[in-house]
């Protein structure tokens, strides 16, 4: 099976403070790390159980620019075979839809069984997934947490929905799937495994590489532009109860006693 | 203007809160707008003529292929209904996330997801509030709608429009939206075990997250449950880590629970998290950090260390009774 | 009848001369014993190299001291002593033993040298020195078979019981014991002469009792006892290396071998300098072929005696981990690949064969084991080339990746932005009192303040911090820190066996070190102490001290003084943390220190020193996850509240976080406190 897995390179933000810089159309970036999107690593980890299973072989893309083939190097470390950069100023600012447009470009390139994506990434709008399949008029499921090869035509996927339910569906190959966190637990890649691949070629491709023109890319093409970022007010929120811990606690007793949160 | 539609997730022929939500969203995209309903489903004539109450059309598909809402099929339906500058407004759940991306691909409209609020148009262009960075920061974007959009809502932050003054008509489009060929089956739901406690029946919570740090601390917030006479359940993470069953999880991809108190411990308040709160509890929150997003939804908040807050509080509460 | 027929001119039935067997015996013996020996070297011959032919007069010592002195026996007193009986005993009888096979073929045969008095004495020596060991393996057998100490037990996962493996081998000491006696009582109960026995010997009983014995009996008594000893003594010879009496050869061989520094890890391999590392295709233990030859000889050697296992903390708590059968399975797993007969196997991997992923993360590195071991077994190498192995495949628990990805991104496990490394200094009221310099190119002096990441990002343990540059400014000394520039010290990084990451942060550190000009470094995190003191092997680097030997240092030179103990009322024990105690031998700094308070009442734990029990573990241990029945910090502040303190001081951020966790948890808050020795020496000493 040949698996295609779209990764993206963004900033760690969970132990760090985001803060807007000072022209407020992004983010502080200085100081920040970054690292390959976490869903998308679990997607990564789950096409090489697949293909250490069933053969074939498992190719990392992303859109970015050089910076953007650590990332790439990373996942090859897990045991991608291969790695794809889509490097061209032209790509930059693209909306979601330019991404999977891009995205498509390489695909077609190409001759893929499975697509995979994140279920979501920094931005947190989880589309690229279902407009790469649109534009492939593959069949498409999002937020799968378990896969399972039937034949070399099918896979059984299962979908995290509300309630912590799984829905489970049957799905024809070729087919693009999104995947969520938790689907199994991606292996460790240290330094010395980044190194290892440090030397093998990524192929790099630019939007005319891929027959894509400037119209359907990039910031002019971006049907949905960003104006600005700004932090959000707090609003009324809530009343913080202030003192010793020992007053805290006795005025909380006093609350949950009014509210019924006692017995 | 262009028409607004407004897709209604429904199970077991109950609209999802949504429904109504949406309606409140839609009016703040445009006030004046003609808002329709898309209501997907077999066997949903009830459904429609409740929603007929908040919808001036109630877009009717009512087919034995759609039972269960198969996002694939219904995207091939909806194509084949809508007009192609169609404003249509879905809930951002597994749902809507599902369907929406490739319906805009396939309308060629705009897409914007997750959107937090409205701010009205300029022009053409209609502008949204959306959120980054795991609800860090905050962003405004806009998008040319004159040709139609595609817009996820996150649930829960609109007010449910209970007005019901639409006085809106049915109107069956099961026809037209003919037989749409799927590569993609639906076998089933697989439910989620019941663990010993069913939280979604629970009064009073005590709802722990990262803050716990460790799994032998889990023990700390059951000592205080135990005092409260609560229950204990718990963000995404715990459960991630195993440190408690899936059905103690409260969120979208958890459980729904609608207790009288809510204690949320160490919780920072991911939307996902607060999606499985409903039924506007008395939340009160202790977290670390003052910038925690849970202190917006809380009515009470304490800054703590709730490994130290938790015993105390106990403690307090065995003297008390 | 004048004197027995000796073996050697005996003919059985009057034909068949036992000559044949004083040679064929002893042949055949021989024979079998090589041809095994050859095959339990083959694996070593396979095995990763390790020089260890160095520093001849320490490994001479360690034979004097450990293999020969026994000096690690008598830490378990009962057992320690039956060991030394019979260790004393085989010494004593080697000699004897040797002589007896060349008696078979030659009556008159005496070690040369052993013809005079020396032989005299000599006699009696053997004499006792069997009669103490039949008894020693009486007594032995006894507790194995009766007592059961509780260390001897085989969990139901290792496999069976050893109880009849030892047994059987007491069993045949026995015989050598009574054969070789008997050999002898029979010729002298048939002799005329007045012969001296040792009163109360062996021998000496036994020739009372044959005394009244015909020159028949005697005459078959003293040819079968003989030829009883003679096929024991090439059986036992050809059994030992079949299990765990295998450390009767191997012994000398594993102590004169074994390591000769502390608090140290082995290099990925011996052969392969760091800057090679790259170059390697596979890294750490993954078959049992890549372990060092030392360490397959430490399998074999192992004596199956439970000790580490017994103070392993790990063990103790019920994780899954027991040195013990690390050391067995390893042995079992040789002698299953290297057959006595057939072909040898090939081997898999021992993750998910021999040892479990769980296992190996279980281990603290504390070095409890090491130091108990009688026989110069190592563990914490296996281990971390084990880790190094897991790290190499990606078998890395989840709960590990994320710090262990902040450590390559920021220098740090908590992933915290480099540029509030030094945040610490800045709290206000601390900043008042005490200034602390950043090393950079404008400031510099004389001694740096290593901090580590623990003590510089954790809300708690930065008070550890402040207390360290308080106590230095008050000894005078001119410090500052690195600041940005200082990573996290890696000496857990390497002990979970991500190398080349600490490779990353040793560069880093010690480029910023040699930057900053210092002369001398402190610190007081013992795991910051150890990866630079023991770790970095760089020569440039200036020396380490910890701020206890620091303190110690500044008391008796009379520049720090104190004031009376606050309360003294509170009773003090100290916690050896184990990469300051056992790994680097500061035992008595930290407690000298706390001494000069006025007034501090201070107590032992039964488990102090070279024996305290560990924390549960510093660094990336904090993040891992085992199962266990219970906390090892629970366990410790139950001790120190049985040798009746309520307060523990330790000296390391890392014990401190779990004993405070453990006070906590054990619900001891009323009773117990638990503080860092830097803050007890910054409360009490005079401005």
């Amino acid at each position: 099976m040949e698996i295609l897995v779209c990764v993206k390179r963004v900033p760690d933000t969970e132990e760090n403070e985001i803060e807007i810089n000072s022209d407020g159309n992004d983010i502080e970036r200085d100081d920040l790390v970054y690292s390959v999107n976490e869903w998308d690593n679990y997607a990564v980890e789950e096409a090489i159980q697949m293909v250490d299973k069933a053969g074939g072989s498992v190719t990392v893309v992303t859109v970015g620019d050089e910076e953007a083939e650590e990332v790439l190097r990373r996942e090859m470390a897990m045991g991608a075979e291969n790695g794809i950069l889509l490097d061209d100023e032209a790509f930059e600012g693209s909306d979601g839809r330019g991404i999977a447009r891009a995205l498509k470009g390489v695909i077609e390139k190409g001759n893929y069984d499975l697509i995979m994506t994140g279920a979501q990434a920094d931005a947190g709008a989880a589309q690229v997934g279902g407009m790469l399949a649109a534009m492939l008029d593959l069949p498409y499921a999002s937020l799968v947490n378990s896969i399972e090869v039937i034949d070399d035509k099918k896979l059984k996927v299962g979908r995290e929905i509300e309630g912590g339910n799984q829905e489970m569906n049957e799905i024809e190959l070729p087919c693009v799937l999104s995947i969520q966190t938790g689907i199994n637990e991606p292996r460790y890649v240290g330094i010395r495994g980044i190194r290892k691949v440090a030397s093998v070629d990524i192929p790099t491709h630019s939007a005319s590489d891929l027959g894509i023109g400037a119209d359907e890319i990039g910031e002019g093409a971006a049907r949905l532009k960003k104006v600005d970022y700004f932090v959000p007010e707090s609003g009324e929120g809530a009343e913080m109860l202030e003192g010793s811990t020992e007053e805290i606690a006795e005025k909380m007793i006093e609350i949950l006693k009014a509210k019924g949160g006692l017995k | 203007m262009a028409q607004i539609f407004a897709y209604i997730e429904h199970k077991d022929g109950v609209a999802d809160d949504s429904a109504l939500e949406l309606v409140s969203a839609a009016k703040k995209i445009d006030a004046g707008a003609d808002v329709n309903a898309l209501v997907v489903g077999s066997g949903v004539d009830g459904l429609c003529n409740d929603m007929a109450a908040s919808y001036k059309e109630v877009w009717k598909i009512d087919k034995d292929d759609v039972a269960y809402p198969n996002a694939e099929i219904i995207r091939g339906m909806l194509l084949n209904i809508l007009p192609g500058d169609a404003i249509v407004l879905f809930p951002h759940d597994t749902f809507g996330m599902d369907l929406s991306p490739g319906l805009s691909v396939k309308m060629d409209s705009p897409f914007a997801s997750d959107v937090v609020d409205f701010e009205g148009t300029d022009g053409s262009d209609l502008k949204m509030i959306r959120q980054e960075f795991g609800g860090q920061v905050s962003t405004h974007v806009k998008a040319d709608i004159s040709s139609g959009a595609v817009i996820t809502v996150r649930p829960g932050v609109f007010e449910p429009d209970e007005s019901k003054s639409a006085g809106g008509s049915v109107v069956d489009k099961t026809g037209d939206a003919g037989d749409v060929a799927t590569k993609r089956k639906f076998l089933e739901v697989v439910v989620a075990e019941i663990g010993d406690v069913d939280i979604t029946k629970s009064e009073v919570l005590v709802s722990i997250g990262r803050g716990i740090e460790e799994e032998d601390n889990i023990e700390i917030a059951q000592e205080l449950a135990e005092a409260m006479g609560a229950d204990v359940s718990c963000s995404r993470p715990i459960v991630d880590a195993k440190w408690l069953e899936k059905s103690r999880q409260v969120g979208t991809s958890g459980q729904t629970v609608k207790p009288k108190v809510y204690m949320a411990m160490g919780i920072s308040g991911s939307f996902q998290h607060l999606g499985g709160i409903k039924g506007n509890p008395y939340i009160i929150a202790v977290n670390k950090n003052p910038k925690a997003p849970i202190f917006q939804v809380a009515d009470i908040g304490v800054v703590a260390d709730i490994l130290e807050f938790m015993p105390e509080l106990t403690e307090k509460i065995k003297e008390a009774s | 009848m004048e004197s027995l027929i000796g073996p050697s001119n005996y003919f059985l039935f009057g034909f068949i001369p036992m000559i044949i067997f004083s040679f064929l015996i002893p042949m055949v013996g021989v024979g079998c014993f090589a041809y095994i020996m050859a095959k339990r070297v083959a694996p070593l011959v396979k095995a990763a190299p390790d020089y260890r032919l160095n520093r001849i007069p320490e490994r001479i010592i360690h034979i004097i001291k450990i293999w020969l002195l026994q000096w690690r026996q008598p830490r378990y007193m009962t057992a320690g002593v039956l060991h030394i009986m019979i260790f004393i005993g085989f010494l004593v009888l080697s000699i004897r033993s040797t002589e007896l096979v060349v008696v078979g073929i030659s009556n008159d045969f005496v070690m040369p040298g052993f013809g005079g008095a020396l032989g005299s004495i000599y006699n009696v020596l053997k004499d006792y020195a069997a009669t103490v060991v039949l008894i020693a393996c009486i007594i032995a057998a006894y507790r194995r078979g009766v007592v059961k100490p509780k260390r001897y037990a085989v969990p139901e996962k290792y496999g069976h019981d050893h109880t009849g493996e030892a047994i059987f081998v007491l069993g045949l000491i026995g015989t050598l014991m009574i054969s070789e006696s008997l050999f002898e009582a029979s010729e002298v109960a048939a002799s005329q002469h007045d012969v001296f026995l040792p009163p109360l010997s062996l021998v000496w009983f036994e020739s009372l009792i044959l005394s009244g014995a015909s020159d028949g009996v005697l005459q078959a008594i003293h040819v079968i006892a003989y030829y009883i000893h003679d096929l024991t003594f090439f059986f036992f010879l050809c059994f030992l290396p079949m299990g765990k009496h295998f450390h009767v050869i191997t012994s000398i061989f594993n102590v004169f071998f074994m390591r000769l520094d502390k608090g140290n890890t082995k290099p990925v391999r011996h052969d392969v300098t760091d800057e090679q590392l790259d170059d390697l295709e596979s890294f750490g233990v993954k078959k049992i072929e890549d372990f060092t030859w030392k360490h397959l000889l430490d399998f074999y050697t192992c004596a199956d005696c439970g000790r580490c296992s017994d103070q392993c903390p790990a063990n103790t708590v019920g994780r899954p981990l027991s040195p013990r059968f690390i050391s067995i399975k390893g042995r079992d797993k040789l002698f299953e690949n290297y057959p006595l007969r057939g072909e040898f196997k090939e081997s898999k991997p021992l993750i998910g064969d021999i040892y479990e992923e769980d296992e190996i993360w279980s281990c603290t590195t504390c070095g409890a084991c090491e130091e108990e071991c009688p026989l110069g077994i190592e563990y914490i190498d296996k281990i971390v080339d084990l880790r190094r192995a897991m790290v190499d495949e990606g078998m890395v628990p989840q709960s590990l990746q994320k710090p262990l990805g902040a450590l390559e991104k920021r220098g740090n496990a908590w992933g915290k932005m480099e540029k509030k490394r030094a945040d610490w200094a800045a709290d206000e009221e601390f900043a008042e009192t005490c200034t602390v310099k950043v090393l950079d190119k404008k400031e510099t002096a004389e001694t740096l303040y290593f901090v580590d990441s623990i003590s510089s990002y954790d809300d708690r343990m930065q008070d550890l911090a402040r207390a360290t540059a308080s106590i230095l400014a008050a000894g005078g000394t001119d410090f500052g820190v690195l600041g940005k520039k200082e990573k996290d010290s890696g000496n857990e990084v390497r002990r979970f066996g991500e190398e080349m990451l600490f490779q990353t942060l040793k560069e880093q550190n010690i480029e910023a070190i040699l930057g900053s000009g210092a002369k001398s470094i402190i610190t007081a995190d013992p795991h910051a102490f150890n990866a630079i003191k023991n770790d970095y092997n760089n020569d440039e680097l200036p020396p380490i001290e910890h701020l206890s030997q620091y303190v110690a240092k500044q008391i008796k030179a009379g520049v720090l003084t104190f004031k009376p103990v606050e309360d003294g009322s509170k009773v003090y024990t100290y916690h050896d943390p184990c990469y300051l105690g056992r790994h680097n031998s500061v035992y008595d700094e930290p407690r000298v220190s706390m001494d000069a308070i006025p007034g501090l009442r201070r107590v032992e734990m039964d488990k102090s020193r070279d024996r305290s029990f560990c924390c549960s573990g510093g660094g990336l241990m904090l993040f891992y996850e085992p199962e266990e029945e219970e906390r090892m910090s629970v366990l410790r502040v139950r001790m120190a509240a049985e040798a009746g303190a309520n307060v523990i001081v330790t000296a390391c951020p890392f014990c401190l976080v779990n004993m405070e966790d453990a006070i906590k948890v054990a619900k001891m808050e009323d009773t117990m406190e638990a503080i860092d020795f830097s803050e007890l020496i910054a409360r009490h000493m005079n401005q």
